[in-house]
């Protein structure tokens, strides 16, 4: 459904967010300031998205995305 | 020292203290603790990106030349959750190296036994290095071996405890019978609990709470580094026997050689 124009609403660890469709996970990334991010990990639908195929995952409405980083931890 | 050093799936470690990096008042002074304790292997958690605060960039604190980490996987609950949060720490820091941890119980922090298992095999299976945290169950100590784990990491007492070897009987029993290295883990609360345990021939011990929450957690790094090399110094240079009877017996001469000489 989503053409030039549109809005997709996905969950970033269960927050929802709007993006300019059509859009990457990359790009989401990139708008939300991740993409940089030293030592992050992503999966969508409980499926790990390498971070080499970022760039080519379009995102679909409604997806449910997890992202991670190290942090303190015994 | 040569003699003491461990391998853990082809990788030699010079240190057998391993480092939570949890609690610590600031990072600066978990680098420091860190480095006092000549650690090789450090634990770190996952957790979910804030998309609103402040990067938390705990990896720009720990130079990956001198540690090896180990990420961990609290915070699941069950097998599937586990391998998950596996595959996410793969990718997240380029290791296959996991601590799996499965308590489903955030009060206690009690890990799930069968849980456990279950993700041992799906993770070996997988190609991932895993050291299960556990019990200290024997049994599943076993179980967890023939499954594929790297190493096994018993508990000695619950997490934060600072208890020491409340688990000691068990102890002793898995590291009797285990073929892969026993990493303590959990409720050494003090340099003198790290001894004990390499004493009794524990391959290795994981420490955060006890160093992190010190006083001077970098002073209490460096006790906990000289207990770990003095315990396992004596368990290398075999203790020697303790009596079971309620008598002394003498390291001297008992001559009586005041009274002797002239009597």
């Amino acid at each position: 459904m989503s053409t030039a124009g549109d809005q997709l609403e996905v969950l970033v660890n269960d927050q929802p967010r709007l993006f300019a469709a059509p859009v990457t996970l990359l790009g989401a990334l990139r708008e939300l300031g991740l993409s940089e991010r030293r030592g992050i990990a992503v999966a969508i639908g409980g499926e790990v998205m390498s971070r080499s195929g970022w760039a080519e995952r379009s995102l679909r409405s409604g997806e449910r995305i997890l992202v991670i980083q190290a942090t303190q931890g015994g | 020292m040569n003699s003491s050093s461990l391998t853990i799936a082809g990788v030699t470690l010079n240190s057998r203290l391993f480092l939570g990096t949890g609690k610590y008042s600031s990072a600066k002074i978990m680098a420091e603790s860190l480095a006092a304790t000549g650690t090789e292997l450090v634990t770190v958690a996952l957790r979910r990106v804030r998309t609103d605060g402040a990067a938390d960039d705990l990896l720009a604190h720990l130079d990956r030349r001198k540690y090896r980490l180990l990420p961990n996987t609290s915070g699941v609950r069950d097998s599937k959750e586990a391998v998950l949060a596996a595959e996410l720490a793969r990718e997240a820091l380029g290791t296959e190296w996991v601590k799996l941890e499965i308590h489903p119980d955030p009060k206690y922090l009690m890990p799930d036994p069968i849980e456990t298992l279950r993700a041992t095999e799906a993770l070996a299976k997988r190609g991932f290095v895993v050291l299960p945290y556990v019990h200290a169950d024997p049994v599943l100590c076993k179980q967890l071996e023939e499954a594929g784990a790297a190493a096994v990491m018993p508990l000695g007492a619950p997490i934060g405890s600072n208890r020491g070897l409340e688990s000691r009987a068990f102890l002793e029993i898995i590291i009797a019978q285990s073929n892969v290295p026993v990493v303590i883990d959990a409720g050494l609360g003090a340099p003198s609990h790290a001894a004990a345990a390499l004493e009794m021939g524990a391959d290795a011990v994981l420490v955060n709470t006890a160093i992190a929450a010190a006083s001077d957690p970098v002073g209490m790094g460096r006790a906990f580094r000289l207990a770990v090399e003095s315990g396992r110094l004596a368990f290398e240079s075999g203790l020697a026997a303790r009596s079971t009877k309620p008598l002394a017996h003498a390291t001297s001469p008992l001559t009586a050689f005041l009274t002797e000489v002239g009597a």
